[in-house]
């Protein structure tokens, strides 16, 4: 695959799975401020996506729409971090996903705001404004909820030993970015990774958090090695397209 | 026929935005460029938020407002740079938002990293700046709930971004 169609779709994919999985929140969060803010973010990262697929399906020039790569993909074809596929558990598992993944996504904006590839760029210029907001409230709730009652700081402790090992498959590059960074479509990501580290330390320890220390690191998903999670969220997502593939509104 | 652009710019400002009715999609800054390209009226329309579920009725409005004005060959096309900034929300339409209940976003805004606590909103019911931020979030993506300290009332505060 042209590694521009593959870089756009681990971009694509990860924004969709987690806005798939933040939207399922809609009347469930544990107060309405935050059962609004998981809706419209879910919002946001769909739009967000849109714009990948509509990038990926024009490099890759198939005729295929934005719709026909959400939903007619199999399990295998998905380039998501595992990340974002790992499961909601409670309220304290979906916010430190999501702080892990805002943490990662607004200095990989910041980056792609330089790219070479122009709608790249615009993109990036465009969901970098949103970004800032997401993190704003996730990194807050953090430090509110680590830094807060004996059980907040339990649950929220719990959720970082869970999915702190998934955070490298944010950051996992290969030779795809590798490709596009010596063509100078891409800026050098490592910056993203030492940026991800700094934030990370610094809110983590005002949360009185404990990063796990045992250095487990788990990747594969941007090469579509998924865990056991992502199969039902694809089902759930994919259903009704698939069931009726010529419906229109 | 083929009235000029600022003409249908003019009629642009009677259409309305989906989700906050009180003000027009020009007040709103998202009207980019209008223009013929031979027989077809084109007009660029920048995006708010990526994911916002108005751009498609507003992609939509606009075209019908446009056929009701008898013009046969419309298209609306989407312009992504430089993207759409708070900033660009007309003075008139500050206005409107503020005779709506809706404090208008702080101008220059929105390059502060975003942050909500960077922005202050003047309470749009009695004018106090005595106010306070209760979520990042309301009834939509682009406006805030805050809580005026002096006359005690929630109101929605629409975001720089």
């Amino acid at each position: 695959m042209d590694p521009l169609v593959t870089f756009c779709l681990r971009m694509g994919d990860t924004t969709l799975i987690l806005g798939q999985q933040t939207a399922a929140w809609c009347g469930h969060a544990p107060v309405l401020e935050e059962d609004i803010a998981f809706a419209n973010m879910g919002l946001d990262l769909i739009g967000q996506t849109q714009l990948w697929y509509e990038i990926a399906a024009q490099a890759e020039g198939q005729g295929r729409t934005p719709d026909d790569l959400a939903f007619f993909r199999t399990e295998r074809q998905f380039l998501n971090a595992q990340l974002v596929e790992r499961p909601d558990v409670d309220f304290a598992h979906a916010l430190m996903r999501q702080y892990l993944f805002d943490a990662w996504h607004l200095p990989m904006q910041e980056t792609l705001c330089e790219s070479g590839h122009q709608a790249i760029r615009e993109l990036a210029q465009k969901s970098v404004k949103e970004v800032r907001y997401h993190i704003d409230r996730s990194r807050d709730l953090i430090v509110r909820l680590g830094d807060g009652s004996e059980e907040s700081h339990a649950m929220m402790q719990g959720a970082l030993d869970a999915l702190w090992p998934y955070a490298a498959d944010l950051m996992a590059t290969d030779a795809v970015e590798q490709a596009l960074v010596g063509i100078g479509m891409l800026p050098p990501l490592d910056r993203v990774a030492c940026a991800f580290e700094a934030e990370t330390a610094v809110t983590l320890d005002r949360a009185t958090l404990a990063i796990p220390g045992n250095g487990h690191a788990r990747t594969g998903g941007r090469t579509g090695i998924h865990t056991e999670t992502m199969g039902y969220i694809l089902a759930e997502m994919q259903q009704v397209p698939r069931s009726f593939p010529d419906a229109r509104w | 026929m083929r009235p000029d652009p600022d003409t249908v710019r003019g009629w642009l400002g009677k259409v309305p935005d989906p989700e906050i009715p009180a003000i027009s999609v020009v007040d709103l800054g998202i009207v980019r460029g209008v223009g013929w390209e031979d027989e077809t009226l084109v007009v660029d329309v920048t995006p708010t938020y990526a994911g916002c579920p108005a751009t498609l009725v507003i992609a939509l409005d606009i075209e019908t407002a446009l056929r009701d004005r008898g013009i046969d060959k419309v298209e609306v096309r989407r312009r992504m740079s430089p993207p759409w900034s708070t900033d660009w929300i007309s003075p008139e339409g500050r206005r409107k938002l503020l005779d709506y209940g809706i404090a208008p976003p702080q101008l220059n805004a929105a390059n502060c990293a975003g942050m909500l606590s960077a922005q202050s909103a003047a309470c749009p019911l009695c004018g106090s700046k005595n106010t306070e931020a209760i979520a990042a979030r309301g009834s939509t993506p682009c406006k805030a709930q805050f809580r005026c300290r002096d006359c005690r009332e929630p109101f929605d505060y629409f975001k720089a971004i």
